[in-house]
């Protein structure tokens, strides 16, 4: 039964998805309830993946019964494991939020919503999943298209944003296309074990590196690092309160997550660290994102649009743990923290400030002064997700910082830690002025307290909010206790990279 | 220039697909109009599918449907280099469902913004954005 849970996880939203889209016309109710079943269902089988990873090292799944390298492959290892649950969890809770926003705003497309939803979600957790390259593409393009799509289903700004986010994530899509196909030439196999036996052998050959160059500009637009991030403020802006939510925690990090296997399970350690040294031009790449990110996040009036530039920085702290990751004794843990840490706290962020256009309509911060008094709770849940992104100890933003300043360190690599320093004190202003107009700015206008009534979030819309928030600080203290650290070795190991002390 | 001339003509259709890779890049970044931008981007999946048909060929080499007998009825062994490698082609069909669908979300997408702006050449449509953005904050 365990062995047949990968394919389970991906097949099971597939379905439901095709069955929403029939059922959808003549039930209003149904899509909904469906949806929640499949993405429990997904939950569960990833949860149980998760406990039989720990068990017993990995589990793989030949599609058809043909045996890899001719077959298509599901491999997991404890780094897919991890992604599944952390992804699976998001998407259950961003559709429990989802439904009264959609509700609201796409009032006659309720079941379309459901059906592209679950598709992202079948594309995504395919990715994970997938142990072969070409597989990979295609996945890439179902969610991509889905996210397309879902981001344009919008106002007249939102198609606009898509339409822009089609054209250029599908060069993306096209440059790991040819990059996979410059593989293919060099070894002749696309499973990505079977890859990563050949390619040593032919290490010092241009295609291969051709191949490397094509694969990480693809993911790179994919993931919206700095200079190819066109796409990415307008598309979180604009799109739908629920779209952005998700778009924003599992999409992204989904994309980073295919980027760190292809970088560390199919080229492999060797390949980055003596036969193309490009790790120290992704790491200044990432520097310039993590700035930029904050510095254009501060002069942005709009909450969504802020928290979108923040993305961007954020994407940055990842990017450049994955290019630390080769040249210290913590390998991917700071990548991988920031991955769950981001996804958590950029989620509650988002569903605050979307929670805030649902009640009020208020889209730009200006606008917020005594907002804590009438949505008290939703505020809460923004300052708390600040807070911890910011870097409060013990917040899950602050150990990912820590953990980032001490591979910097180690790596001997002192300019990162002032970037990240420099970053950090950005942060610091652009999400203190909301917390300033929230909280303190009407209490100098002489407002009358008492005329601001509690407008709270619907129930449904408020317990995912809480429970991301919440979940900023204990997984933070989680991090601190060492709950995580036999799995953080094991992941290590599995990539071959350094070991944890 | 005979040495060059052989490396044009050897590998021609390699060139093909980076002039038609390019022609698709400069079609979606230099166009205005949406549609063009559409054309574009099909024209750039396509060159990546000549590219991937280009690299199974084999000068002299046939469908690969095996035959098995040879002519006194027993048993051969294939050789591959008798046969075009089917793989590629088989992951192109993928590449161009996929092609198909963008084009088709590409298209929808067109449809609506037309339907909300009644154009589709972006430099209208995003000045029109901004005067809406200097409305909505002014």
């Amino acid at each position: 039964m365990n062995q047949d849970l990968p394919v389970i996880i991906v097949v099971v939203p597939l379905i439901v998805s095709f069955v929403i889209s029939f059922t959808g016309w003549w039930t209003r109710r149904l899509p909904f309830i469906l949806s929640m079943a499949a993405l429990s269902v997904c939950l569960v089988c990833s949860v149980l993946i998760f406990a039989t990873i720990l068990d017993q090292g990995t589990i793989q799944y030949h599609i058809g019964g043909w045996p890899p390298p001719w077959g298509i492959e599901y491999k997991i290892d404890s780094l897919n494991a991890f992604m599944l649950v952390l992804i699976s969890f998001l998407s259950f809770v961003t559709a429990i939020y989802a439904k009264k926003t959609i509700e609201k705003e796409l009032p006659d497309k309720i079941f379309l919503f459901w059906c592209l939803y679950l598709l992202l979600i079948t594309g995504l957790l395919g990715i994970i999943v997938t142990g072969d390259l070409f597989n990979l593409f295609v996945l890439l393009e179902v969610a991509s298209l889905s996210c397309y799509s879902l981001v344009a289903v919008g106002d007249k700004r939102a198609t606009v944003a898509g339409f822009r986010y089609l054209i250029i994530g599908t060069i993306g899509a096209c440059f790991y296309l040819l990059g996979v196909g410059y593989l293919y030439i060099a070894t002749g196999t696309l499973n990505m074990g079977d890859l990563a036996q050949l390619l040593p052998a032919i290490y010092g050959s241009r295609t291969v590196i051709t191949a490397f160059v094509f694969i990480f500009i693809g993911f790179a637009i994919k993931i919206a690092i700095f200079p190819l991030h066109a796409w990415q403020p307008d598309a979180y802006t604009h799109a739908p309160s629920a779209v952005s939510v998700i778009i924003s925690t599992a999409v992204a990090k989904t994309f980073t997550y295919a980027l760190i296997r292809i970088i560390f399970s199919v080229f492999t350690v060797n390949f980055i660290k003596t036969i193309f040294p490009v790790m120290d031009v992704i790491c200044w790449l990432a520097a310039i994102a993590i700035i930029v990110g904050s510095v254009y996040a501060i002069v942005q009036d709009n909450l969504k649009r802020m928290l979108a530039y923040s993305s961007i920085s954020n994407v940055g702290y990842i990017v450049l743990g994955i290019g630390l990751a080769a040249s210290t004794s913590l390998g991917l843990t700071p990548a991988v923290m920031h991955i769950l840490n981001h996804a958590i706290i950029k989620g509650a962020l988002f569903m605050a400030a979307c929670g805030f256009i649902y009640k009020h309509n208020l889209r730009n911060i200006k606008d917020f002064s005594g907002l804590s008094r009438k949505m008290p709770y939703t505020a809460l849940v923004l300052i708390i997700a600040s807070l911890a992104m910011i870097g409060l100890p013990p917040g899950a933003g602050f150990v990912s910082k820590w953990y980032l300043i001490l591979a910097a360190i180690e790596a001997g690599q002192y300019p990162f830690v002032v970037v990240i320093f420099i970053s950090t004190l950005l942060m610091l202003v652009y999400f203190w002025r909301i917390i300033e107009t929230m909280y303190i700015k009407h209490e100098n206008e002489g407002e009358p307290i008492k005329s601001a009534k509690v407008q709270e979030l619907p129930m449904s819309m408020m317990i995912p909010g809480v429970c991301l928030a919440a979940l900023s600080f204990i997984i933070g203290i989680m991090w601190i206790s060492g709950f995580f650290n036999s799995f953080l070795k094991t992941l290590n190991q599995s990539l071959k990279l350094g070991v944890i002390q | 220039m005979n040495d060059v001339l052989t490396f044009i003509i050897s590998r021609s259709n390699y060139i093909i697909y980076i002039l038609l890779m390019m022609l698709g890049m400069y079609g979606i970044f230099a166009k205005k109009n949406y549609m063009k931008k559409i054309i574009g981007m099909n024209i750039l999946q396509t060159a990546i599918i000549l590219f991937f048909i280009s690299i199974s060929a084999k000068r002299g080499a046939t469908i690969p449907i095996l035959e098995i007998h040879n002519d006194h009825g027993t048993h051969a062994t294939a050789q591959a280099i008798n046969y075009i490698n089917p793989l590629p082609h088989v992951l192109m069909l993928t590449a161009i469902v996929v092609a198909v669908a963008t084009l088709g979300v590409a298209l929808a997408m067109a449809i609506k913004i037309y339907t909300d702006f009644k154009t589709i050449e972006e430099d209208k449509i995003l000045s029109e954005l901004e005067k809406n953005a200097k409305n909505e904050n002014g």
